[in-house]
């Protein structure tokens, strides 16, 4: 579905990915160590940042110039890194925001409140307010509102308490099942390798490994990673 | 207690048309971050509107009403010609940005001297204004009831907009975290030409208002850009309920400070009120309360 090929980004004159190449899958796991490129990677993907040389190829369509709010349109989500959410809107309000849009926008946030139910119950709290677990499920519905095809997942259990992160990881497993693709980046490697079918290990920029996912796999990315 | 009701009350029709000119303002400048030193000349805009629809409209009563919708999409669409055609190549460039509108306000200023004689034109007041409200034995002229009850109306009606549409809650979500914004699908784009044009519409609202005040010539503008700057900058910056404490605020400083000494004299200790509250309080009088960042 999501496939980048031999791209090359950064941020003004400094080259952050070097001639990268990510193949398609159901679950993509990117790894790495901090500063290795994979958040870098997730922004090209979603449009944030132009690539320099190379190509994004979406359902085989080249979104490499369009605006994100296009590549939205086009049935991708992005869930950035830091449990990001509109602080000064309500819960509710920052699901409204994506689902004014649409036609059945009641329905699909019902459903995510269904899905996260910490949600519903601080529904009329700013999201600012929020603690981080329960921002990051916002951010995960607000996402999902999109009805996307993909979702672009930038660590999204990284500061969060430990029972949150089971049911996040429980929720991004049970999205794979029904059918959603996604793109993720994660520092816990073990659950990143179990439910992704292909995973890229990223070092300075570069793609140093790259193979199938499982479990199995894990103890050889643990080698490349010398962790 | 005699002299202070009638300070209180003209200070509060002050304040009023300070906020009808802070109020585009805190869109443009407290959401979005642009210093538009041309703000004022859309004010301007609205004045000379208020006039060129009473020279069409022959009924004096229904002038001011036509000329209020009239100038605010006159004085939307300048602001969004601005917009698309300067403002948006400079979001993130605030020095030149506030230059290159000290260009177009200048532009602006002598177009309009160009088109209207240079001491001015007289908006009339319409039938309905004349006369006075008594208000604890002080006759309230009513043209200063009607500001201050356009500055209510255009208040809950932006408030309502950004709080309950869903226009207003992208533009909301725009300011708070563009990125983010756009990565959740909103067309960013659409919401600064949009906001452009509301924060400039309200402008050319205000302009209608200080017609019947005030004189309406060519350097209006220039009056009332540098106190609408102060009340947003003192109200806390994006904060409308901040906004319009503190042009309540100036107003009645403006109106008590003119009956103690002059009127010129007025403006400057109104002016070092509000400098020395920012040196206190640099975030205003209200800011975001949040737990994290983002």
């Amino acid at each position: 579905m999501l496939e980048l090929t031999d791209v090359e980004a950064g941020y003004g004159r400094t080259r952050v990915l070097h001639g990268v190449t990510v193949p398609a899958g159901k679950v993509v796991a990117v790894l790495g160590h901090n500063g290795a490129g994979k958040t870098t990677l997730l922004r090209l993907a979603i449009g944030l940042i132009k690539p320099a040389k190379g190509r994004v190829l979406f359902d085989g369509e080249d979104v490499s110039s369009l605006p994100p709010n296009k590549r939205v349109a086009r049935g991708m989500a992005y869930v950035p890194q830091g449990q990001q959410s509109f602080g000064q809107l309500t819960t509710l309000e920052n699901l409204q925001l994506v689902a004014g849009g649409r036609r059945r926008g009641r329905a699909l946030i019902d459903a995510q409140l269904a899905r996260f139910p910490a949600l519903e119950k601080f529904a009329a709290r700013k999201a600012g307010l929020l603690s981080g677990g329960q921002r990051q499920q916002l951010a995960i519905a607000r996402a999902l509102i999109t009805e996307p095809r993909l979702l672009i997942l930038d660590e999204p259990t990284e500061g969060i308490q430990p029972t949150i992160v089971a049911e996040i990881e429980q929720t991004i497993v049970q999205l794979a099942g029904e059918g959603i693709h996604v793109l993720l980046v994660e520092q816990h490697i073990g659950f990143a390798l179990e439910a992704a079918e292909r995973y890229v290990v990223l070092a300075s920029g570069f793609v140093t490994q790259n193979g199938e996912g499982g479990s199995a796999a894990a103890a050889t990315v643990r080698a490349a990673m010398a962790i | 207690m005699d002299a202070l009701i009638p300070q209180l009350l003209n200070g509060s029709a002050q304040g009023a048309l300070l906020l009808l000119a802070a109020l585009g303002l805190s869109l443009t400048f407290g959401q979005m971050g642009v210093i538009n030193m041309a703000h004022g000349e859309f004010l301007m805009l609205g004045a000379f509107t208020a006039y060129l629809v009473q020279q069409v409209i022959a009924a004096g009563d229904l002038s001011i009403p036509v000329a209020l919708p009239v100038a605010f999409a006159g004085a939307g669409l300048f602001g969004l010609l601005l917009e698309v055609t300067i403002i948006r190549w400079m979001y993130r460039r605030p020095l030149d940005t506030l230059l290159v509108t000290v260009g177009v306000s200048l532009i602006l200023q002598q177009a309009a001297l160009q088109i209207f004689p240079s001491q001015g034109v007289p908006v009339e007041k319409p039938g309905w204004l004349d006369g006075q409200l008594n208000v604890l034995g002080y006759g309230w002229p009513l043209r200063q009831v009607f500001t201050i009850a356009l500055a209510a109306v255009c208040v809950t009606a932006l408030s309502a907009w950004l709080k309950y549409t869903s226009f207003g809650r992208r533009i909301r979500a725009t300011v708070h975290n563009r990125d983010l914004a756009e990565t959740t699908g909103i067309s960013t784009r659409s919401i600064d030409r949009l906001t452009f044009f509301v924060g400039s519409g309200l402008a050319g609202i205000a302009g209608v208002a200080a017609s019947l005040i005030g004189g309406t010539n060519s350097q209006m503008g220039a009056q009332y850009i540098i106190p609408a700057f102060l009340v947003v900058a003192a109200g806390g910056i994006g904060q409308l309920k901040g906004t319009i404490i503190a042009a309540w605020a100036v107003g009645v400083a403006l109106s008590c400070f003119a009956y103690w000494t002059t009127g010129s004299l007025a403006q400057v200790l109104a002016f070092i009120l509000v400098i020395v509250f920012l040196q206190v309080r640099p975030q205003g009088l209200f800011t975001v309360r949040t737990r994290s960042l983002a």
